[in-house]
Formats: structure tokens, C-alpha cells, sequence
């Protein structure tokens, strides 16, 4: 891209946290000193010397597990936000460069999507999927789609003026070929944005399932998993739960900082909006 | 057009029908998602060991023999005036288990929602007072980093260092044990102990979306002409700020509101399980674990209709407060 020269160390600083993260969750296998699941340690080992961040109560090592954690987080980061984008997508352009009367109903859709807080939402969908890395790419796809598909239609009626795409459609190309050929490349910079800075929001909600229990189930490796099974040892293990969550806080910020600062790239006039 | 359907009162009834239409699609998802998913209902109630017969007693009871469309209507009438059906594991009215759980989240939000507002505005005003600066910078990467913690972490963190280990404040729940023994006075303060964790929680991981917000729009106020000619009057740097840029800039806040209730009953959901406060949202987990789907259905509902309310309230009371929006949404709605 050839945006990503910049001056702006915010953006720099984003772009660096997010690509080590992505190493070190390729690189798992590699980088962690341990199996994940193997309970060779002593329990409840404060971090010292022969395990740099403890172990858990089953003698795991906390290091090696939350570099196999990352691999999950991300994961599930990553293809439910581009779950969501695509569904987003889909109905932004249908919306868009279709008829009023299906812009008229699309629209009313995804409003009537929004009026839910996302997490009841969440919820109500997970109450009826039982807990699994599938289910949640999809449960959080499927409640995040909604903003992505009204920047979608906003942008694809402005790009509808325009002359480019008023003469495709003059020379009678379908509608399919004038929304995937004229309209969809010139949406990517915004969808890409929009997606960056939504990666942070879902593995957040990703986090908070699989603290509750009710998202990624325990021999894989998760965050929230991991603060989940440390809640009981604050007192007597306080790092269980105190690194994991770091490593959250930690992603979310690079993600935060990549979206905020592409977003300033892309699109100076819009400075924010939380949605 | 008539003058009529021009006017202020039409528009008004407009917001208002729209709203139901919303809350009756809203309501009927949430049946059918429910309704659709595989699976028997009945399964999640009954164990197993049952014979057919007690089945049979357990379905007739639950009201689910009845054809489907017919049990849908017959939820959407109850939804409407009050009647939430029977909770499966708490085997008493959903309706009182709401009443007691829904004063308790709306003061753990609306305190939470006050101290975000307090810090988001000082926030605002210091970036804006200090742009270009290093502090500026820092401020709003702080900022950053408090937006990003996750929320139900940040809370054990808390009750980790400021509950286990100070003593400070309690670990949880909304009253002492021995509330019931204290005065009035005495009560009072201790709610208002077990209030500060989960509210400073709830806020401080929320207020920078806000503070952005305002900064922008007390930016723009900045450039206006009027601060201009106040500076040119010799008005004080620090009045123009919080007097002049202020009150303006404060004006659009009120849309987000509206835009604002679904992140604060979110958010109180996550705050609620850790702190074990007593609210919607630990009442919806709960009811999750418990397979309680007429009380999922209900705290889902239910939030749905005080967004929907809440943004409709927002709505009306920024036409009342901005003339301008007022003919302008008249205009728009001739």
C-alpha cells in the first residue's frame, strides 16, 4: 500500500504491534518455550527463572499458553470481521445500487439490527449455538455487520453520481458487473479501514465470551479463557489472570492505533464517530 | 401539503409509530431466533428419565402444544402489556425478576453514564486547550489505552488491587450482607461503596469515544466568527473556552446520547458479571447458563425497547433544545 510511508508514529506504532502479533501467532509452535497443554510444571508457580510467566493450576506454562492464545484471538479476530464485512458489504451494495424500495427495507434491516446492544444480541445468538470457534466467528459476524453495510450504501450512492459508473450503466452492464467491477474497488480503501478498525472490537467480544464461558472451550487457548480460570486465584496466582488480559489490552491498542491512523490517511475530514 | 403534516407534532407522531413498528420486528426476531434454533424446546427444561406423559404435562403447561404462529402472537401480546411468561429456572414471573433487576442496572448506568460525561468533557476541554502539544498527545493515547482494556479484565484488576488488597471496597454485589440491619443513612452510603468499582470501571473505559467526539465539535466552535470577535474584545482565553466554545460544542452531545444507550447496557452486562451486581445483564447470563429461554427472550426484548425509547426521547429532546433541527426535520417531514 502505498499509504503506509508516514510520519504519523501512532500509525507506525500500530503497524509494528499489529505485525508482531501476527509473527508471534504464525510463529507459535516456534516462539513458545512449552506445549500449551502440557501440565509438566510445578502449580501455581509465580513467574521466575524456569517459567517466565508462571504456571497455571494445573501446571501449565502461562508464557507458552498465551503465545498459542494469540493464534485464537486473532483468528477469531480477523474472519469474523471479515464475516462482517462481507455481509456488511452485501447489503451496503444492494442497498446502495439497488431500487429505493430495497434500499428503503435494506435499511430498515440493518437499523433494526442496531437497536439491539450488540452484547444482548451476542447473547441471545450463543444462547441457541453451543460454544465453539465457529460459532463464535459467526455469532460475531452476524452482530457486526450493521455499520459496515451503512458506510458501504453511503459511499456506493456517492460513487453512483458519479460519471464512471453512470456510464457503465448507461452502456446496460448488469448490475452485479457495474457493483463488482466500478463500485467494489474504489470501496476497498474504506472497507479496509472499516475492518481494521473493527479487528480490536471483536476480539474484545471474542474475550469477553470465552471469559464467560461461553465462547472457546478449554483445550484450545484463549484470553479470556485464560483471565476466566485465573478469577479463582487472584489472590494466590494473581499473574493468571494479570498477563492475559495485558496481551488483550495489548492487541486491541495496536488495532486501535492502525484503524485511527489509516482512517486519517484515507479520510482527513472524518475525525470520529464511535460506532 | 397540509400544514398538518409539516408540522412539529406530526413529526413527532411519525418518530413514535416508526419507534413500535421497530420494537415489534425487534420482538419478533428475538421469538424466532429462538424458536428456529434446532432442537426442542421442551429439551432444555426436562431431564431425562422423564416418561412420555410427564412430557406431555411439561408442554401443555409451557404452552408449547399450541401451533407455533399462535404462541408467537401470544408472546407479542404478552411483551405488550407486561405479561413476560414464567421464568424456567427461577420458576416465578418474569416480570418481577425484570423489576427487581432493572432499577439496579439503570443506577449502575446512569451513575456511570454522569462520571463518563464529567471526565469526557474536562478531557475535551484539555486537548483542545493544549493542541499541539506533547500533553495533548498523551492524554489522548491514555485515552486510548483505557478505551481498549477490556472492561470485565480492567474489573478484576480492580477488585485485585483495590479490593483484596486494600480492603478499600467490597468485592462485589450491590449491598453488605448486614444491609438490612442499617439505617437509611447507613444503607445509603453502602450502595454508594459498592457502586465506585463498577462505575469507575464502566466510565473510565468509555469516556474517550465522548471526549473525541467533543473535542471535534469544540474545535469547529473555535473557528467560528463569534469567538473571533470575543477574542478580539479581550475575553479571557479560559472564558472563550468553557463559556463560548463550550456551550455550542455541547449541543450535538445530545444526539449521542441516543446513539449512546446500546454501549452502556453493553458494557453494563460485562460490568454486572464481575462485580456480581444485580442487574439485567448478569440476570441474561445467568439465565443463558440455565437454559432460561423465556427470560433470555425477555432481558433481550426488554433492551431493545429502552434503546429504542431512549433514542427516541434523545431524538424529540434535541428538536426542543436546537430551533434550528426543529424546522429543519419540519421541512423535511412537509
Amino acid at each position: 500500500m502505498r499509504g503506509i510511508r508516514t510520519r504519523d508514529p501512532l500509525l507506525t506504532a500500530g503497524l509494528v504491534i499489529c505485525l508482531l502479533l501476527a509473527v508471534t501467532a504464525l510463529l507459535a509452535p516456534w516462539l513458545a518455550p512449552d506445549d500449551p497443554g502440557r501440565m509438566g510444571g510445578p502449580r501455581l508457580a509465580p513467574p521466575g527463572p524456569e517459567h517466565v510467566l508462571g504456571t497455571d493450576v494445573l501446571g501449565r506454562d502461562v508464557l507458552s499458553r498465551l503465545i498459542h492464545g494469540a493464534r485464537v484471538s486473532l483468528l477469531i479476530g480477523w474472519l469474523s470481521v471479515l464475516t462482517a464485512a462481507f455481509l456488511g458489504a452485501g447489503v451496503g451494495l444492494a442497498a446502495g445500487l439497488g431500487s429505493r424500495k430495497a434500499d428503503r427495507t435494506l435499511m430498515a434491516l440493518t437499523d433494526a439490527f442496531m437497536a439491539f446492544p450488540r452484547i444482548f444480541l451476542v447473547l441471545l445468538l450463543v444462547s441457541v449455538a453451543r460454544a465453539s470457534v465457529g460459532h463464535v466467528v459467526v455469532v460475531l459476524g452476524l452482530s457486526g455487520w450493521m455499520p459496515v453495510a451503512r458506510l458501504v450504501r453511503a459511499e456506493a450512492l456517492s460513487l453512483k453520481q458519479r460519471s464512471f459508473v453512470a456510464a457503465a450503466r448507461g452502456l446496460g452492464l448488469s448490475p452485479w458487473r457495474v457493483a463488482r467491477v466500478h463500485v467494489l474497488p474504489n470501496l476497498l480503501p474504506t472497507l479496509i479501514v472499516a475492518a481494521a478498525l473493527r479487528v480490536g472490537g471483536a476480539i474484545l467480544a471474542e474475550s469477553f465470551l470465552s471469559f464467560l464461558g461461553l465462547g472457546v472451550q478449554d483445550p484450545t487457548v484463549s484470553w479470556g479463557l485464560m483471565i476466566q480460570q485465573g478469577r479463582d486465584h487472584l489472590l494466590d496466582g494473581w499473574w493468571l489472570a494479570t498477563f492475559p488480559g495485558l496481551a488483550i489490552t495489548l492487541t486491541v491498542v495496536g488495532y486501535n492505533l492502525l484503524g485511527d491512523g489509516l482512517r486519517a490517511r484515507f479520510d482527513p475530514r472524518r475525525e470520529d464517530g464511535h460506532d | 401539503m397540509s400544514r398538518f403534516t409539516g408540522s412539529f407534532g406530526f413529526w413527532v407522531l411519525q418518530r413514535i409509530v416508526g419507534s413500535v413498528l421497530l420494537l415489534v420486528v425487534l420482538c419478533s426476531a428475538v421469538f424466532w431466533v429462538v424458536r428456529l434454533a434446532p432442537g426442542d424446546p421442551l429439551d432444555q427444561v426436562t431431564g431425562e428419565g422423564m416418561t412420555a406423559a410427564d412430557r406431555a404435562l411439561v408442554r401443555e403447561r409451557l404452552g408449547l402444544d399450541a401451533p407455533v404462529g399462535r404462541q408467537y402472537l401470544h408472546w407479542l401480546a404478552g411483551v405488550a402489556h407486561g405479561d413476560w411468561g414464567v421464568s424456567l429456572s427461577q420458576h416465578r414471573p418474569v416480570a418481577d425478576i425484570l423489576a427487581e433487576a432493572v432499577p439496579s442496572t439503570l443506577l449502575l448506568t446512569l451513575s456511570a453514564y454522569a462520571l463518563h460525561l464529567v471526565l469526557a468533557l474536562l478531557a475535551a476541554v484539555a486537548m483542545a486547550a493544549w493542541r499541539g502539544t506533547v500533553r495533548a498527545r498523551l492524554l489522548n493515547v491514555a485515552g486510548l489505552v483505557l478505551y481498549s482494556l477490556p472492561s470485565f479484565w480492567f474489573g478484576l484488576m480492580a477488585i485485585l488491587v483495590l479490593g483484596l488488597h486494600t480492603g478499600w471496597f467490597p468485592l462485589g454485589g450491590m449491598r453488605s450482607p448486614d444491609a438490612a440491619f442499617m439505617g437509611p443513612w447507613a444503607s445509603l452510603l453502602d450502595v454508594l461503596r459498592h457502586l465506585v468499582l463498577p462505575v469507575a470501571v464502566l466510565a473510565l473505559g468509555s469516556f474517550m469515544g465522548t471526549a473525541r467526539f467533543l473535542r471535534a465539535s469544540l474545535e469547529e466552535a473555535l473557528g467560528q466568527d463569534y469567538i473571533l470577535a470575543a477574542r478580539a474584545r479581550g475575553v479571557p482565553e479560559r472564558l472563550i473556552l468553557w463559556r463560548h466554545a463550550l456551550r455550542n460544542a455541547l449541543l450535538p452531545l445530545v444526539t449521542q446520547v441516543g446513539l449512546y444507550l446500546p454501549f452502556l447496557l453493553g458494557g453494563a452486562v460485562v460490568v454486572e458479571v464481575v462485580f456480581a451486581w444485580p442487574g439485567m445483564g448478569r440476570v441474561t447470563v445467568d439465565a443463558i447458563w440455565s437454559r432460561d429461554y423465556p427470560l433470555i427472550m425477555a432481558t433481550t426484548a426488554l433492551a431493545a425497547v429502552m434503546v429504542v425509547t431512549g433514542s427516541l426521547v434523545a431524538d424529540i429532546g434535541y428538536h426542543f433544545l436546537d430551533p434550528r433541527v426543529r424546522l429543519a426535520g419540519r421541512r423535511e417531514g412537509a
